[in-house]
């Protein structure tokens, strides 16, 4: 309690009504289970869509064969593209309309002709030509495709020389932190990063904006509490919610989609809550500029796509154009998905991340001032 | 009795805080004495970039007066209000309320001042014990002033059986009477009405005002605005704001002799009628009449005096008896005079 003594001196704390505040703000979350159930429980299910539906690999793309040939070499060559996980052979055709029908019907994303001449080209010694057709509206599929083919061309080229037993050169590739490549252990981190965000930004942006609708915010600028206080005792009942969302989400993650925490569970815990601190400021500075609720929703639901697309979590930051490189070292949830990515996958340790948690610390309070400020402002107006 | 000052008891502090010092002494005594304005506003100004919202007001309140601010939507009532607790800075001028100077201590001036508005300020998922915790707290209250005083505002405001209920269950009048709790838990000298009973029956309206009377009497300093005439005519002094000037101050028989709200060479006048939208459109059109109203199933008209004798030959069958000026009748005849200045 605070006593009276602070009261009655000349400068009262900055951060008075910090208790009374918090409190109340327990009481609304509490008084209101429906909201507090949805408010945990969307992201889990969000978590679940978006977990199993996210698979970036891409195997078994489905692929039509017009063969011309028809000879033990066209087939062994046909064998070769099946033999890739990448190709799955879905249908033959006899023509070459037929070809480009299936490419334009999307039945097939690869289309491969080879030409009559094909068995005959081997055994002169010339080259022979194999046509592979790709759909390039699915750019990564498109990718995968061609790297793929050309493979298997050159290891069906190199195993015709004659005398060549093994590859000149063979690459080994040994993938570490993530062996089996799954893209769930790489994409539902950085999830979850992106659903705390949008559920805390939008329920503290709410509770403030309410208070503004219903004339309480009035009356609480005409009592002694301070605008920092006012805004801590907010974000203490919010903060306490997302740990708690937190910490559920990091269980289903590592039990329900078996995605191993290679780093300390704790530091994990520990450096998430200078991200907390910063997306609670900006809900609150969001709810400063923000008259109504339905504002107060938009401006929220805009702070979801630039930390969905430009904060790494779908496309790797060191190939944006500078400009948008830029804008991403200004999005918060750049510096946690490099947190939370580096301790579930690497195991990075706290000396790999110490700077990506005070970058956070330091937006956090920015944003937690800049909001405190932005509200005594709007008192005066 | 007064009701104690629960921020006043136990404090180091107290009396350290030279400015306050002689509007705050020690518990049973007077506030403020009676030299000293509870609130004083000296040539009060504020402008918003180009707009002006107060121009020039000057008033000063003693305590336990329960004075009344009136005037149309948006002609700076509520701004004066803000500019009082601290909450706007003046344009220039000079305000204080209990001594304290509305531009440095504003912090000291909130721990002194209730406010409550039309908007009630209130947490309806709340239950009214919650709300008067919060504010209890938000005062900065400890945990046995809060439920003494709590107690005491329950005694006051007859909300004992609603104790523990939420408010979205309470009707409007109970939700006043709650937001006034809440506004005064801290025990304020001075306590600012913002329409309070906007869009409340009156006999809750009534109910209220007899609240207000009571903590007066006790010493509290009341500024109210309202729109309700009856109400401005329970007010011990009235201001009236047009058009950002504070053009009428004073008691209500103060008022009634303002020149400005009886021109000379004119009288107020009564005529009753049996028919009085038809006399009103004829009166409108006599030579001599400046204003004509209907009040009930009479008229009231502002006349020139040497029209009267007209007025009755035209109208032989009709009762003209000479009136004092009601509120209402001031104030449309300032804001005309006004208006008709400005032209």
């Amino acid at each position: 309690m605070t006593t009276t003594t602070q009261l009655n001196s000349r400068r009262p704390r900055r951060t008075f009504g910090l208790r009374p505040v918090a409190r109340k703000e327990f009481t609304h979350i509490l008084r209101d289970p429906s909201t507090l159930f949805f408010a945990l429980l969307i992201p889990i299910i969000q978590l679940f869509l978006f977990g199993y539906a996210v698979d970036t690999n891409v195997r078994q793309i489905p692929t039509v064969i017009y063969d011309e040939s028809h000879t033990q070499q066209s087939r062994s060559l046909i064998q070769a593209f099946a033999a890739s996980d990448i190709f799955h052979i879905s249908s033959y055709v006899q023509s070459e309309p037929a070809l480009y029908a299936t490419m334009r019907s999307g039945k097939a994303q690869v289309a491969i002709r080879i030409p009559y001449d094909y068995a005959r080209s081997l055994q002169r010694g010339t080259t022979a030509s194999v046509l592979v057709l790709v759909d390039g509206s699915d750019s990564s599929v498109a990718g995968i495709a061609v790297n793929a083919s050309t493979g298997v061309a050159l290891e069906q080229s190199l195993s015709r020389i004659p005398g060549v037993i093994s590859q000149p050169i063979e690459v080994r590739p040994s993938v570490l932190y993530n062996p089996s490549t799954r893209s769930a252990n790489f994409f539902i981190p950085g999830l979850i990063a992106i659903l705390l965000q949008t559920m805390i930004i939008l329920l503290i942006a709410l509770s403030l904006v309410r208070e503004r609708e219903r004339g309480t915010l009035e009356q609480l600028t005409m009592t002694p509490i301070a605008p920092l206080g006012l805004m801590l005792g907010k974000m203490i009942p919010y903060g306490v919610l997302a740990f708690s969302e937190l910490c559920l989400i990091l269980a289903i993650m590592r039990f329900i989609f078996q995605v191993p925490i290679h780093g300390s569970v704790f530091m994990l815990l520990l450096m998430s809550l200078p991200f907390l601190l910063t997306v609670l400021g900006v809900g609150l500075f969001i709810s400063t500029r923000a008259h109504t609720q339905a504002e107060a929703f938009q401006l929220s639901m805009g702070t979801i796509l630039p930390s969905v697309f430009l904060s790494g979590y779908i496309f790797q930051i060191s190939t944006m154009p500078a400009f948008f490189r830029g804008i991403s070292y200004l999005i918060p949830t750049t510096y946690y998905i490099q947190i939370i990515r580096g301790i579930v996958l690497r195991g990075s340790a706290f000396s790999d991340l110490w700077v990506n948690a005070l970058v956070l610390t330091l937006m956090g309070a920015g944003a937690i001032l800049l909001a405190a400020r932005a509200f005594v402002r709007q008192g005066a107006a | 009795m007064i009701p104690a000052d629960p921020i006043d008891s136990g404090d180091p502090m107290a009396g350290s805080v030279p400015i306050s010092s002689d509007a705050r002494t020690t518990r049973g005594a007077p506030l403020a004495p009676r030299a000293v304005a509870v609130i004083n506003a000296e040539h009060l100004t504020l402008r918003f970039g180009a707009f002006t919202a107060v121009d020039d007001v000057s008033f000063h309140l003693d305590r336990g007066e329960l004075f009344g601010f009136l005037g149309p939507n948006g002609s700076g009532k509520t701004t004066i209000i803000r500019a009082l607790c601290g909450l706007i800075p003046l344009t220039s001028g000079n305000a204080t309320i209990l001594g304290m100077d509305v531009r440095q201590h504003a912090a000291d001036i909130k721990r002194h001042v209730g406010y409550m508005s039309q908007k009630f300020g209130l947490y309806e998922d709340l239950t009214v014990q919650e709300n008067l915790n919060f504010y209890a707290a938000a005062y900065g209250l400890s945990a046995s002033a809060a439920s003494a005083r709590i107690e005491e505002l329950l005694a006051l405001t007859s909300l004992q059986p609603y104790f523990t209920r939420r408010v979205a269950q309470l009707s409007g009048g109970w939700k006043q009477r709650l937001a006034l709790a809440c506004a005064i838990i801290h025990s304020p000298e001075v306590v600012f009405l913002d329409e309070p009973t906007a869009g409340i029956d009156p006999v809750a309206r009534r109910s209220l005002w007899d609240l207000f009377f009571q903590l007066s009497g006790q010493g509290v300093t009341f500024f109210v605005t309202t729109h309700y005439m009856d109400e401005a005519e329970r007010c011990g002094r009235l201001g009236y704001i047009y058009m950002s000037k504070l053009i009428a101050l004073g008691t209500v028989a103060d008022l009634q002799q303002l020149p400005d709200a009886n021109p000379p060479g004119t009288s107020r006048l009564e005529i009753e009628a049996p028919q009085v939208s038809v006399l009103l459109a004829q009166l409108r059109q006599f030579p001599g009449v400046r204003e004509a109203t209907i009040f009930g199933r009479a008229i009231h008209a502002l006349v020139a005096t040497d029209s009267i004798d007209a007025l009755r030959t035209a109208f032989p069958q009709l009762s003209v008896r000479t009136i004092q000026p009601s509120l209402e009748d001031i104030f449309v005849t300032l804001t005309l005079h006004i208006m008709g200045e400005r032209k």
